[in-house]
């Protein structure tokens, strides 16, 4: 169907009960099964940052001007965040459409597709910002400094997170089997969370990798996370902060436009 | 006023035309059995009903909204009992009502009483805190009724609902929906069991190939296109094919039953054999046709 047809058939967009339809179910069903998540979205990472944190920590003590622990500290922030958002929504919405056929009760309903992702972004959006701050009161105890600025890193991994999720969903919608998912997995994925100066800076790698970054929205949720610890940069963070929100933005409309056309014959 | 009101409505995917030219009308307060072989445009039909498909054309009507542009008003008007059991398993009873009271937007204060109704209805008060996994066929069968009916619907669609279920529970479930009924809700009811709209149908809507073959009470049908009685020649395949020969000779219909040849539309010169009842059965298969596709 076209998208024009699809613009027709709404009378309104984005309802607020629709959006709490879709996320009451979400909640719901997260009272179910909210231990195995946890542990996952915050062990994981914990053993990266301890792994790397005394495994490279022993080699050397600072980073890009941050002790070693500081730098990992922060940089673990934006593994969670993936962890906890792009697998949710690449996994979660494929089982749901596929199998559960979830998608066609709530469709059912009086929620749009719109509404729907919408919905589900939002939802594993929240769910970063809590998992994906995680890791920084892990690497407190390992002497990270508290600073007023970190209570802005929820918030960083919220629209961080909603963007990834996006991308989840889109990349749900235009797979044929879940089997591709671990394509993803590599060729984007774990690149994205390598190649963000997560553990290592930007800076040690060839050139072209580093202009690589600057495309990659991770990067730019660490630059943030680290100027929330350690300092704010002015427009250089302003420039951050757009750079996710246009990832999040870009994402979120092309995961519906690509999930309609699935759920819509 | 038509609770549902289809004019030539065409919807096809790729090379295969499901729906073509169907016309289907539910009035207002009446249970419409939508009876058809396998790959005779039902569930697609539905899917339209829902605007999770959208038609190529013609004209589509659900408690007077126009489809598409105006689904989501007649969507919040109408519950669906999908063919495919999609309950949330890992949540209880009551979760799963829960969920559909705030996907229907029932206001907050009427969301227990909501609940407490859905419950009722499917008889599941005492197994509110259990989960779906652990519920019987029947029970989830219920609760899938039950849910499509936490907003007190106007209009309900069901899509094959005692598909796969033992004669007992299926009798649950038509006793549920003939309660439905009683109360006046408009049904859309897709089904194969003969039976389940001969019982539970004001107007049954045969379907074949896309478009409607047959319409009316079931009554009307059966007396219109089988007559009132029909005989039964059972014997070994050869002579039933001189059987049909000799009553389609005679001015009579027939259709096989696997087993024998039941001449219809009787008029006096009727064949020996076993005497019977004409049914709906013997419609659908004559307006449908005996291939199996």
């Amino acid at each position: 169907m076209t998208t024009a047809s699809l613009r027709k058939r709404r009378l309104g967009r984005l309802e607020r009960p629709a959006l709490a339809g879709v996320l009451v179910r979400e909640a719901i069903n997260y009272s179910s099964y909210w231990r195995s998540t946890t542990f996952a979205s915050t062990v994981e990472p914990t053993i990266y940052l301890l792994a790397f944190g005394f495994g490279f920590g022993s080699l050397v003590s600072t980073v890009g001007g941050y002790d070693y622990v500081e730098f990992v500290g922060t940089g673990t922030v934006a593994t969670a965040i993936m962890f906890s958002s792009v697998f949710a929504t690449m996994y979660g919405t494929y089982f749901k459409r596929e199998f559960q056929r979830t998608y066609d009760a709530i469709l059912a309903a009086p929620v749009d597709t719109e509404e729907l992702v919408t919905g589900e972004v939002l939802w594993v959006a929240l769910r970063a910002g809590v998992y994906g701050s995680a890791p920084m009161l892990v690497a407190m105890v390992f002497g990270l400094d508290p600073a007023w600025g970190m209570l802005a890193v929820p918030g960083i991994a919220f629209i961080t997170g909603f963007g990834w999720a996006s991308f989840g969903v889109l990349v749900s919608a235009l797979m044929k089997s879940a089997d591709t998912f671990s394509y993803i997995t590599s060729i984007v994925v774990t690149p994205a969370v390598l190649v963000a100066g997560t553990y290592f800076p930007l800076s040690g790698l060839p050139e072209w990798a580093q202009v690589l970054g600057q495309f990659n929205p991770l990067f730019h949720c660490v630059e943030l996370v680290r100027h929330a610890a350690f300092g704010w940069e002015g427009w250089a963070d302003v420039g951050h902060v757009a750079a996710i929100v246009g990832f999040g933005l870009l994402m979120w409309r092309l995961a519906i436009w690509r999930t309609a056309k699935r759920l819509i014959d | 006023m038509h609770a549902i009101r289809l004019r030539d409505v065409a919807k096809s995917f790729g090379p295969i035309q499901a729906v073509d030219g169907l016309d289907l009308d539910v009035p207002e307060g009446a249970c419409v059995g939508l009876l058809g072989p396998n790959g005779a445009g039902k569930s697609t039909t539905m899917k339209l009903l829902t605007a999770q498909a959208i038609a190529n054309r013609g004209e589509l009507e659900v408690l007077g909204h126009a489809l598409p542009r105006e689904s989501k008003s007649a969507r919040a008007q109408m519950g669906v009992v999908p063919q495919q059991d999609n309950l949330d398993t890992t949540l209880t009873v009551q979760q799963n009502l829960t969920v559909f009271t705030y996907l229907y937007r029932v206001p907050r204060a009427g969301r227990r009483a909501a609940i407490e109704r859905a419950l009722a209805i499917a008889n599941l008060t005492d197994r509110r805190d259990t989960k779906v996994d652990e519920l019987s066929g029947g029970m989830r069968r219920r609760l899938l009724i039950a849910r499509a009916l936490v907003h007190q619907p106007r209009l309900v669609l069901m899509d094959e609902p005692t598909v796969g279920l033992d004669p007992q529970v299926r009798q649950e479930i038509w006793a549920l929906i003939d309660r439905l009924r009683g109360e006046g809700v408009s049904i859309l009811m897709s089904t194969h069991y003969i039976e389940e709209a001969e019982r539970l149908a004001d107007t049954v809507t045969i379907m074949s190939h896309g478009r409607v073959v047959a319409v009316g009470p079931p009554e009307l049908l059966v007396s219109e296109h089988a007559g009132a009685e029909a005989v039964e020649v059972y014997g070994p395949p050869a002579r039933l094919a001189e059987i049909e020969a000799e009553a389609v000779a005679a001015g009579h219909v027939t259709r096989r039953t696997g087993t024998s040849v039941a001449v219809l539309r009787l008029n006096g010169n009727a064949p020996a054999g076993e005497r019977r009842p004409a049914n709906l059965e013997d419609v659908f298969v004559l307006v449908t046709g005996e291939e199996i596709a």
